[in-house]
């Protein structure tokens, strides 16, 4: 019963957090975007205390529910778990935790996200990291699928469904996607839990609560017959059946041991049983005697095969780039490149490069929410998978305030309109070389007559002569970056007008 | 994502026509542009299988005494193949459908083809030579033009070589109508470079002399002080004109200038002919599709008039009720089309009084709709920005007729016909030919024979389609 409760909430989770990276339409993120804002990691970046409290007690009161049933890398993991189980049943052992290993990889994890490196963190961090998966393998299925639904409502004129555009909107943030679905399926297949009780900082840190948690699963000698089934079905290896003891670091309390139990000898209960609690007691402090000595060598096999895995995966995937190509059914349109920004543009909201790398864990769920093709997955190795702004698909429309809606880690501060409107995040830079009316003397003005905020203005380019063709004149502290004129100006494949990134956002 | 856009574009419009089948005659072919016409008739009652039952209205022309058949055969919009294989700006004419309904208008009586060496990419002419060879000379009359526009035909020796192509592309030994073409447009500066400094027109006349033209005349848009002028050379004895060819139907008859400020209303063009015995050629007897595809009102008001006539049908009648027209060309795409228009002329049941003031409210009343008056003849393609101008109007005009336009922000239907006009929008146009691409280098205004302000149009449009998106109030 236990295991059918926790697995429906699971499955009702998981799909609603992978719904929140697929709809574009954002109704779902309407009712369910608190489901991102509640993952541990955007919660203590976006330095929500009454979240991170409230998930420390769930975890003291129940035990790490928050992996089976909020966590949607943890649940897909138990999907790919469970597809492993139909092959081969009773395939786990019981296995001693690797706790060195696992200090490490958070201490690396915490050390590399005060120093800056967020975006390096942020390629263990359990949540993001399923983010990046639904962005990059989900999400082209699901549009796919619209369009095809899209394709149908055309021809019956009916207006339920749009053609969107499916873009490989990072190849970096591609690979790494690829490359973790992999290793996780390898993973999750062979041994269940692996990753979240080794490299997960979210995994270890809970874990490091939930070994005082009230409710949990104990072993009732006088019942238990030492058949060993509860720990060859434990996902989390944390069952020790000879010593009839469970690692309440480990066990992400999925209730599947209770329901595998033939003589009914596992119980999820409270420690105010003392009867239980005893023996629990006895039990950890056993292993704790006999544990250390083996941990060293594995910790160090599993860390060599997880950064061999990740190298091998991105070198494949890498090969896989490929570029798209524009029919030129009328006039031909070449397709408009991205010029070299000195410095990266990020949503308004960010406030500043700094704040915003320190901040953003890549979750990519405000790359699935733009509806304007402007953020993708930064390419750049500081600032891998967090998103950037460029102007090649459209531009950031005064209108939207998407992103900022949708960020859980508060990385893109929620913004008004009004506020978006009066934000400077870049500003409009002119290049005289590509600009239309002087090279080809039509006269233009397109970027002028797009500016929402009225920065530009056309003037003549010879003042002396009546008849000179008009330029822009870019009043650079009424612009605020927004890219109109950049995505609209019809120079190719380089605009004759583009926007540099300001480091500190301000306001006009 | 652009090509894929592209494609699914193209089948909608073979799906979209495939539905309007029933009825429709879409018509008028003032200039070149191939293909099937996007839109069509909301018309669903007339039959779409309804057979001629009588004889065709004929009439005779005074000075050749040719006996033409009311009903011409409009050679601009001819069916193409669907073929992606096809290179743009190659023929892609389905020339064994042209057969089909030349075959079928032959037999029920259409005896006037028009075409001209612009159209269909310049691959009408041979279209139409190709479909008429198979029947027998003195059973047809074929009419086509002297097209030259561009200025690198206005030498004496480039117009001829394009006179003599004619003869060669019709397989003909001589023609039976020829056209100095929309002379007009470009007033009488065009004209005189064109047809007068080069001694084209005294060349066409010693053709005429000499029976390879049997008929000599023009077809006329613009400014009317050409048309003033080509007119008072005949009252001088200077040129004696066998015909003229002029856009007209219910709403340019009178309402001309409220279409298009450069236009002059019908009825002075008609009255001017009839003056002077010159048989008139009608073009444009649906205002490019205008009067077929008409706003959902408009089409509840005619049927409501007179349940089984087609929409289309009134438009024929109205032109063919005047005597002193010769033909009413229409171009006919589908046998649907030329079933229809068939049926209105066999034979022409003349309008009564009661009628043309029925056509007249009407009008009117269309013209509160105020669509932009874009025929898609697609001469002011390819713009050199990438936009796709005719896709962009047509879509604006089609939200206007099935009343999805948003008229103000506080509409009752507004949320639905915003998200309408938007989503068919980037169904119809794939976003890099959109409205806001255009950078108002005008080199589109002086090729559109409507002369719609183009970028001024585009610019429109695209305010109000920033409207729709920011949600601003209007």
């Amino acid at each position: 019963m236990l295991r059918k409760i926790r697995i429906v909430l699971a499955a009702l989770c998981f799909t609603l957090v992978t719904l929140l990276f697929l709809d574009f339409t954002g109704t779902v993120h309407t009712w369910f975007g608190w489901l991102a804002k509640i993952q541990f990691l955007p919660a203590v970046l976006a330095l929500n205390a009454g979240i991170v409290v409230a998930l420390v007690l769930l975890t003291l009161l129940l035990g790490r529910i928050y992996c089976s049933v909020i966590c949607p890398l943890g649940v897909m993991q138990d999907i790919i778990a469970w597809w492993g189980r139909k092959v081969k049943k009773n395939r786990y052992t019981y296995s001693p935790a690797r706790n060195v290993l696992r200090a490490v990889m958070l201490a690396l994890f915490i050390v590399a996200m005060v120093a800056g490196f967020a975006s390096a963190a942020a390629l263990i961090a359990p949540y993001s990291a399923y983010g990046r998966i639904a962005q990059n393998l989900l999400a082209p299925v699901w549009q796919g699928a619209n369009n095809l639904l899209a394709y149908a409502a055309e021809r019956l004129d009916s207006y339920a469904f749009y053609t969107v555009d499916i873009w490989l909107k990072g190849i970096g943030t591609f690979v790494v996607a690829v490359a973790t679905l992999l290793l996780l399926w390898v993973l999750a297949w062979r041994n269940g839990r692996t990753w979240c009780n080794t490299v997960c900082p979210v995994g270890t840190v809970l874990g490091f609560i939930s070994r005082w948690s009230f409710m949990r699963p104990v072993i009732d000698t006088s019942k238990c017959n030492g058949c060993g089934k509860c720990a060859r079905n434990c996902k989390a290896a944390c069952i020790d059946s000879k010593q009839h003891s469970i690692d309440y670091t480990r066990c992400v309390v999925c209730m599947d041991c209770l329901e595998q139990c033939s003589q009914g000898a596992i119980y999820y209960e409270p420690r105010t049983i003392t009867r239980r609690m005893e023996l629990a007691e006895k039990v950890a402090a056993e292993r704790a005697a006999a544990g250390p000595a083996e941990e060293g060598k594995a910790d160090g096999m599993s860390r060599r095969k997880f950064l061999t895995l990740t190298a091998l995966f991105a070198f494949t995937a890498a090969t896989r780039a490929q570029n798209k190509t524009v029919d030129g059914g009328l006039a031909a349109i070449e397709q408009k490149k991205m010029p070299a920004r000195k410095t990266p543009i990020v949503p308004a909201g960010a406030q500043s490069l700094k704040r915003f790398s320190q901040h953003c864990t890549g979750c990519q769920l405000c790359v699935s929410a733009c509806p304007n093709g402007v953020l993708r997955p930064s390419q750049d190795l500081t600032s891998l998978m967090q998103p950037v702004i460029s102007y090649e698909r459209g531009y950031c429309r005064p209108e939207c305030t998407k992103c900022s809606e949708v960020c859980p880690t508060g990385a893109i501060k929620r913004i008004r309109r009004p506020e978006k409107s009066s934000t400077q995040i870049g500003r409009a830079v002119w290049i005289k070389d590509n600009c239309i009316p002087l090279v080809n003397g039509d006269s233009c003005g397109n970027c002028a007559r797009h500016c929402p905020s009225g920065a530009i203005t056309m003037v003549s380019s010879e003042p002396s002569r009546e008849d000179a063709p008009k330029i822009p004149a870019v009043n650079t502290e009424m612009c605020i970056g927004c890219g109109s004129c950049e995505y609209l100006c019809p120079a190719r494949p380089f605009a004759a007008i583009y926007v540099e990134g300001n480091e500190v956002h301000h306001t006009i | 994502m652009e090509k894929k856009r592209y494609t699914s574009e193209k089948i909608d419009r073979r799906e979209f026509l495939k539905r309007l089948g029933a009825g429709a005659a879409v018509s008028s072919l003032a200039l070149a542009g191939c293909g099937p016409e996007k839109g069509g008739v909301a018309d669903s009652l007339v039959a779409g299988d309804s057979q001629p039952e009588g004889e065709m209205t004929y009439r005779t022309t005074p000075t050749t005494g040719d006996v033409v058949s009311l009903l011409g055969y409009g050679m601009m919009r001819l069916p193409t193949i669907i073929d992606r294989n096809i290179p743009k700006g190659e023929n892609d004419i389905d020339q064994e459908q042209v057969n089909r309904l030349v075959d079928y208008a032959i037999e029920h009586g259409v005896n006037y083809f028009d075409t001209s060496p612009a159209y269909c990419k310049g691959f009408s002419e041979r279209a139409t030579g190709t479909a008429l060879k198979r029947h027998p000379r003195d059973k047809f009359y074929v009419a086509t033009k002297l097209s030259n526009f561009s200025p690198s035909t206005w030498s004496r020796e480039a117009s001829i070589a394009m006179y003599r192509r004619s003869f060669s592309e019709l397989q003909v030994d001589y023609i039976d109508y020829l056209l100095l073409h929309g002379i007009g447009m470009g007033g009488m500066e065009a004209f005189e470079n064109r047809y007068m400094k080069n001694g084209i027109l005294d060349f066409l006349v010693e053709e005429r002399k000499a029976g390879r033209i049997r008929n000599l005349g023009f077809s006329y848009h613009g400014d009317v002080e050409v048309f003033d002028t080509m007119l008072r050379w005949q009252d001088e004895g200077r040129y004696q004109w066998d015909f003229v060819q002029i856009q007209m139907n219910y709403v340019d008859w009178r309402h001309a200038k409220e279409v298009n400020a450069r236009n002059t209303d019908a009825e002075y063009l008609y009255a001017e002919l009839e003056k002077r015995n010159i048989p008139a050629v009608i073009m444009e007897p649906l205002l490019g599709g205008r009067l077929s595809k008409v706003h959902n009102h408009i089409a509840a008001k005619l049927k409501e008039y007179k349940p089984d006539a087609s929409v289309a049908s009134w438009a024929f009648r109205f032109a063919g009720t005047y005597p002193g027209v010769l033909t009413v060309l229409s171009g006919m795409t589908y046998m649907e089309h030329l079933q229809d228009n068939l049926s209105t002329y066999s034979p022409l049941e003349p309008l009564t009084d009661a009628d043309k003031d029925f056509l007249e409210q009407t009008a009117q009343a269309m013209l509160r709709y105020p669509t932009i008056p874009c025929n898609d003849c697609k001469y002011c393609m390819p713009c050199p920005y990438g936009l796709d101008i005719p896709a962009i109007l047509l879509h604006f005009n089609k939200c206007i007729n099935e009343g999805n336009m948003p008229l103000s922000s506080r509409d009752s239907n507004y949320v639905r016909s915003r998200r309408i006009f938007l989503v068919g929008y980037d169904r119809t146009v794939p976003r890099m030919r959109q409205a806001d691409r255009c950078i108002g280098c005008n080199h589109c205004v002086a090729h559109c024979p409507q002369n719609i302000n183009i970028p001024k149009e585009m610019q429109r449009i695209d305010k109000f389609i920033e409207d729709l998106k920011q949600g601003r109030e209007f």
